[in-house]
């Protein structure tokens, strides 16, 4: 069980930074389309201002309660990238040929464009999941006497 | 005259490795790992590998210091303190040969950036000229992952995602 931190200065900067590294993660997942970045980076990105806010303020902290949420969330990210190539088998092609998602107005480059999007979605949701379930099973208690008695 | 960088950067990326190996202290070792890891990502940006580069910084240098020093705050004193038995004869005679046979191998790999090599002739000129019809993505990397390769990115995805189920299967007791 990972407590809060007691240092003033480490709460405060806590509480600036972690916004920021959010927002920075969001962009580098909408970025990966233009530039380097992407869903994986963009998620670990996330997950990592999660656990920021895990080892600042504590296990049960109300900010830490955007973690706690995500914890019960394993496999929506696997579910979001699947269900985008079930879309597009229900379009009448190909799992995972994204110009045959069902969008009206659109040609099929852009809808290869939107279902590139989709699924780098599933995999940041997916990692900074993962990374926060991680990070939540290492500090769980009564590890250490369980495993040396046992 | 522009200064090579590589020298000075692989030079760092040995002597960070051997560090993170020697050293007494665990903690030490978890750092230096976190400085190699990030060594080992200003040489992908230096070869143009920027997206690699990137996934390296992020993870390498930073997620996977922090698993580290989790792990290593987890486990009882008894554990972290290390005793190294000296090399065998064997492994003094092995891995130099085996070193040796490597660069001697490595003598045949194409130039860097060669444009007749195998790897940028086959199906790389392809993808450059047809991935912004195809998807309307500038960034070839992401059209290339996320699009052509999708399935195998997929299979990524799952592998990520059964390591966090198996974490929590061995370390969690409470539900």
């Amino acid at each position: 069980m990972i407590r809060s931190h007691d240092s003033i200065i480490v709460q405060t900067l806590g509480r600036f930074l972690i916004p920021v590294v959010q927002m920075f993660g969001l962009y580098v997942l909408f970025f990966g389309q233009y530039g380097p970045g992407g869903g994986f980076v963009g998620g670990v990105i996330l997950g990592t201002g999660m656990i920021l806010s895990v080892l600042i303020f504590g296990h049960n902290a109300s900010r830490s309660r955007i973690a706690q949420r995500v914890l019960h969330g394993d496999g929506v990210g696997m579910l979001i990238y699947a269900g985008v190539g079930g879309l597009c088998m229900i379009g009448g092609g190909e799992f995972l040929n994204y110009a045959n998602l069902e969008i009206p107005g659109l040609e099929p480059a852009s809808r290869r464009s939107l279902g590139i999007v989709l699924t780098q979605i599933g995999v940041a949701v997916d990692v900074a999941v993962t990374a926060v379930s991680i990070v939540f099973s290492l500090s769980a208690e009564e590890i250490i006497e369980d495993s040396i008695n046992g | 005259m522009i200064f090579s960088f590589e020298i000075p950067l692989l030079l760092l990326l040995l002597a960070t490795a051997a560090g993170a190996i020697m050293v007494k202290d665990l903690m030490s070792s978890i750092l230096l790992l976190g400085t190699y890891g990030f060594t080992l990502a200003l040489i992908w940006a230096w070869l143009g590998a920027v997206d690699v580069a990137f996934v390296e910084a992020v993870v390498g240098a930073g997620l996977a210091t922090v698993l580290f020093l989790l792990t290593l705050f987890r486990t009882a004193p008894k554990d972290t303190r290390l005793r190294r038995p000296p090399p065998s004869l064997t492994t003094l005679i092995v891995f130099p040969l085996l070193g040796v046979l490597l660069l001697y191998a490595a003598e045949d790999l194409p130039e860097f950036g060669d444009p007749n090599s195998p790897a940028s002739a086959h199906i790389s000129p392809i993808y450059l000229k047809q991935s912004y019809q195809d998807s309307h993505t500038p960034n070839v990397v992401t059209s290339v992952l996320m699009d052509y390769r999708s399935l195998d990115t997929m299979i990524e995805t799952v592998v990520i995602f059964s390591a966090g189920i198996a974490c929590a299967l061995l370390l969690r007791r409470e539900t």
